[in-house]
């Protein structure tokens, strides 16, 4: 392997190619910050900015990259395992930080996303990757955005230095029950993962609270910390997945469950055979999530509608869960509360917001909800306003089939 | 009929400055002409001048919040729209709260559109480095925005790229940020600006961050219009890319699994050498902030384990005492002296052994004295078994000692019958299992019953020594080929 010859060029084709699996590039929700005082550079302001978005329909916010390739494990399901033969690479501390501030000097990113292959040990690794960090906020006094992908074997002290420069820590756990991690990712430890993320929530907290003289701790990874796992590697259903899901979210305080729908890497395993990456299932499956943390469902709602355990692929969670709960259909939009019409399908968090500033002051008619927001497509069976009323449609057998794509035909072969 | 003449540069404070003079004289919307940067028909013209009154007036903070973004909406009807508003407000105030009225619907709608534009502003502007000489580095974009939003936006940029010189030159308004200050001047043509060599770097990361097998056009382009395309850099790889995508999946779909390279063997060997060393760092700050049942409230702190982390006999007591919970270490209270004793009449070295707790935390109530140790039940036993898991896994122990009813039962799933099951050992998912009473239970028994429980104990201390020797003996002869290599 001849690492001697690779440019910068080619070093940052093979660092972002191996860095696309990573699903996180959410750049918002940190503290606010500015460099006014011309001694910096960059800012954050509450939400994030997609710079670009590449044909996958993903937005790019960070640079996201592994500050190398290289790696001592053997992940099935990861194009960097040692046992593969892609192309491997190293940036050095400089690249990094010279890549970032240019890149971000020229409005192309909003900050960092580092990640890493584990060499020689975790330490070390890690070691590095908060060196990078410091060195850009503590040399540099880049003031945009930073996270940190940990590694999950690495001692607590340096996570404890990283959460210093980096907005957000990430640890993936990679796949939804412990058994699929132990098959095929042998080397990580779902004990040890886990006690990484109680780590980090421990550190967290820690940083909150002033000590008896009223000084403030400094402030410790202030994005939160998040997490990903591979949906379509293991045999897991979609109930499993939410149910893992809710616990980290509880248990460790994540801001964010990431899903990855399973990708076909090059040089693949014969361990794990690639398939054709569940993109619907993902959604679903965000779309189920978005439902627990803002709509007020709850995991056995979700999954009491789901058959055999997993998410109707032909509508969204919200309609199934709407279409099996007929009976408390349809709403009055002028009387029902808040949490009844965050259940109507076809309404969003701020459509219901509208709804309910606006009801104070006139009943609703059927062309208010249009101009507040509201995809009455979907919604007209659910509720009656003023001049609306949906009479037998919300009973009626048909209605599934409304919403549902018509079922594909079979290509003549 | 009131002509109001409004500059390109600064309509926000012209407008708000027009329309407050208006309304406290009491014009309405039909007798005005709203003349933005000279584009009025002048047939309607006239040469009323604007009122010029100085009087308060209050119009809800919302209003205000929406209007000065409305005010930068390309739409020519923008302003005698927000002043027709502001004319309704007048006589009801609650108007602005009513987000179905249709006026009010229209003017949300251009504030989003323009919010939207200050968006894809701040997100699709791109730099390029003009290599000027001089202590601060400066750069400069074309940029071509929906509607007028290089004012409102500008501050922005400010906020972010204090350190250098900027200027983002559209056909509307050109902003320029030198030494600090930030300045409007008229729009432009597009002007030549130097190539940049970060573009390439640029465009290498966006064609290598894209992942082909997830390929969703419509995705992209109703977030990144096409109409931006043409000042974005990266852009002109994109048609390649989506061209590509579905050869490149197919490939890799098809090629056969390769060999793995030859230092895959090698690495695997030191892997096996230096077993997660860091993870006994990682299990004791988990344990730390371990609040995965409610005895984690009253208790002092948690007491881990302790003993060396290669000792192949581990003990398992039931939960702290007392003195442990204070003390922060196992097995230093009034029990574990007594099986300190009896381990030495056994033969047991137990400073070499690696003793912990089936439950971490010391579960009690107030006594009138002291606090009265009370046992832990089923669920406080399961949380903490995960604890007790990690320990075996990280510990490798090649016996592990089980001290009555709940080490027992959380190493091998059931604690009847302990008093019959003690001297034996079990095979568990954990290993082998020793079974032996707990040295508390000696404490509180009877004096009559306590020699012959002792006795029993020391048999079974003795097992466990005897046990381990013969263990070490096994394993003597394969260390010692291991280390003539």
């Amino acid at each position: 392997m001849n690492i001697m010859a690779q440019t910068l060029q080619d070093k940052l084709a093979i660092l972002s190619d191996a860095a696309r699996y990573d699903a996180s590039c959410a750049s918002s929700g940190t503290t606010r910050r500015d460099s006014r005082d011309g001694k910096g550079l960059g800012s954050t302001e509450g939400s994030g900015i997609c710079h670009a978005y590449a044909p996958d329909g993903r937005c790019i916010s960070l640079l996201k990259i592994l500050m190398t390739n290289f790696c001592i494990y053997d992940c099935a399901y990861c194009v960097n395992r040692v046992s593969s033969n892609v192309t491997r690479a190293r940036f050095s501390v400089d690249e990094v930080v010279s890549l970032t501030l240019e890149f971000y000097r020229r409005n192309y990113i909003e900050g960092l996303f580092l990640s890493s292959g584990v060499i020689r040990n975790p330490d070390d690794t890690m070691g590095d990757m908060v060196r990078i960090a410091k060195r850009l906020r503590t040399v540099e006094n880049f003031r945009g955005y930073i996270h940190l992908k940990t590694i999950p074997d690495a001692s607590p002290e340096i996570i404890a230095e990283a959460g210093l420069y980096a907005d957000r820590l990430s640890i993936n756990v990679e796949l939804p029950t412990d058994r699929s991690v132990q098959a095929f990712a042998p080397e990580k430890n779902p004990v040890t993962i886990r006690a990484a993320m109680g780590n980090v929530r421990g550190l967290r907290t820690a940083s909150k609270d002033r000590s008896h003289t009223g000084k403030r701790p400094p402030v410790f990874a202030p994005a939160g910390q998040s997490t990903q796992m591979i949906v379509g590697a293991d045999g897991a259903t979609d109930a499993t997945i939410l149910t893992r899901s809710t616990m980290l979210y509880d248990d460790y305080k994540l801001r964010r469950v990431y899903f990855s729908a399973f990708s076909p890497i090059p040089d693949s395993t014969a361990k794990l055979p690639l398939i054709k990456p569940p993109l619907m299932r993902e959604h679903r499956l965000y779309q189920a999530d978005w439902l627990m943390r803002f709509y007020g469902f709850d995991l056995k709602e979700i999954t009491s509608v789901a058959l055999d355990g997993n998410l109707d692929l032909a509508i969204d969670p919200k309609l199934a869960w709407a279409l099996s709960n007929r009976h408390l259909f349809p709403v009055d939009v002028n009387k029902a509360s808040r949490e009844m019409l965050l259940r109507v399908p076809g309404f969003g968090t701020k459509t219901v917001n509208r709804i309910l500033t606006t009801r104070r002051h006139r009943g609703l008619r059927y062309d208010d909800l249009l101009r507040l927001g509201a995809s009455l497509k979907k919604a007209q069976a659910f509720v009656t306003c003023v001049d609306w009323t949906p009479g037998g449609l919300t009973d009626s057998a048909g209605l599934r089939a409304r919403f549902a794509p018509p079922p594909e035909q079979l290509t003549l072969f | 009929m009131h002509t109001i003449p409004l500059p390109r540069i600064g309509t926000w404070a012209a407008w708000r400055d027009a329309a407050r003079a208006l309304l406290a004289a009491r014009v309405p919307p039909e007798d005005i002409l709203w003349d933005w940067d000279g584009s009025a028909n002048e047939l309607f013209a006239t040469d009323l001048p604007p009122p010029t009154t100085k009087q308060v007036i209050k119009v809800p903070a919302d209003f205000v919040e929406m209007a000065q973004w409305v005010v930068w909406h390309k739409d020519p009807e923008r302003f005698a729209r927000l002043y027709a508003l502001l004319w309704r407000l007048r006589l009801d105030k609650a108007i602005i709260a009513d987000r179905a009225d249709p006026d009010l619907a229209r003017l949300r709608q251009m504030e989003k559109a323009v919010h939207r534009c200050k968006h894809k502003m701040r997100a699709f502007v791109r730099f390029r480095d003009l290599r000027t000489a001089g202590p601060r580095r400066s750069f400069a974009a074309w940029f071509e925005p929906t509607h007028h939003t290089v004012e409102p936006n500008a501050p922005f940029f400010a906020r972010r790229f204090a350190d250098m010189d900027w200027m983002i030159v559209t056909p509307d308004v050109t902003a320029k940020f030198t030494d600090g200050a930030l300045t409007f001047h008229e729009g432009r043509e597009k002007p030549d600006l130097p190539e940049d060599a970060a573009e390439a770097l640029w465009g290498t990361y966006f064609q290598n961050i894209f992942n082909p097998a997830r390929l969703k056009v419509n995705a992209m382009t109703s977030e990144m219009p096409k109409k931006y395309w043409k000042n974005l850099p990266e852009a002109q790889y994109i048609p390649d890319m989506i061209a590509q995508a579905e050869a490149r999946v197919r490939t890799m779909a098809e090629t056969a699994p390769t060999l793995e390279p030859a230092r895959v063997a090698r690495i695997r060997e030191q892997l096996q050498e230096v077993a997660q060393p860091a993870s006994w760092n990682i299990l004791n700050a988990g344990l730390v902030a371990c609040t995965r049942c409610p005895l984690h409230g009253p208790a002092t702190q948690i007491v881990p384990g302790a003993g060396p982390h290669d000792a192949p006999l581990m003990i398992v007591g039931e939960q702290p005492g007392d003195q442990e919970d204070l003390a922060g270490v196992p097995f230093v209270g009034p029990a574990g002296q007594l099986f300190d004793h009896l381990a030495a009449r056994a033969g047991l070295d137990r400073g070499a052994a690696y003793v912990t707790n089936a439950v971490k935390h010391f579960k009690f109530k107030e006594g009138a004295k002291r606090r009265l140790h009370v046992n832990p039940n089923t669920s406080e036993v399961e949380h903490c078994k995960f604890w007790l898991q990690t320990e075996v896994q990280l510990l490798k122990p090649r016996l592990i000692l089980a001290l009555g009813g709940t080490a027992t039962g959380a190493l091998t799933g059931t604690a009847a019958g302990v008093m019959k099951r003690r001297g034996t050992v079990e095979q568990t998912a954990h290993g082998p299992v020793l079974i032996t009473l707990h040295p508390s239970a000696l404490l509180r028994m009877p004096d009559s019953a306590r020699p012959q429980a002792e006795a029993d104990v020391i048999a079974d201390l003795t097992l466990a020594a005897r046990m381990l020797a013969d263990m070490a003996l096994v394993k003597a002869p394969v260390d010692a080929t291991a280390r003539s290599h």
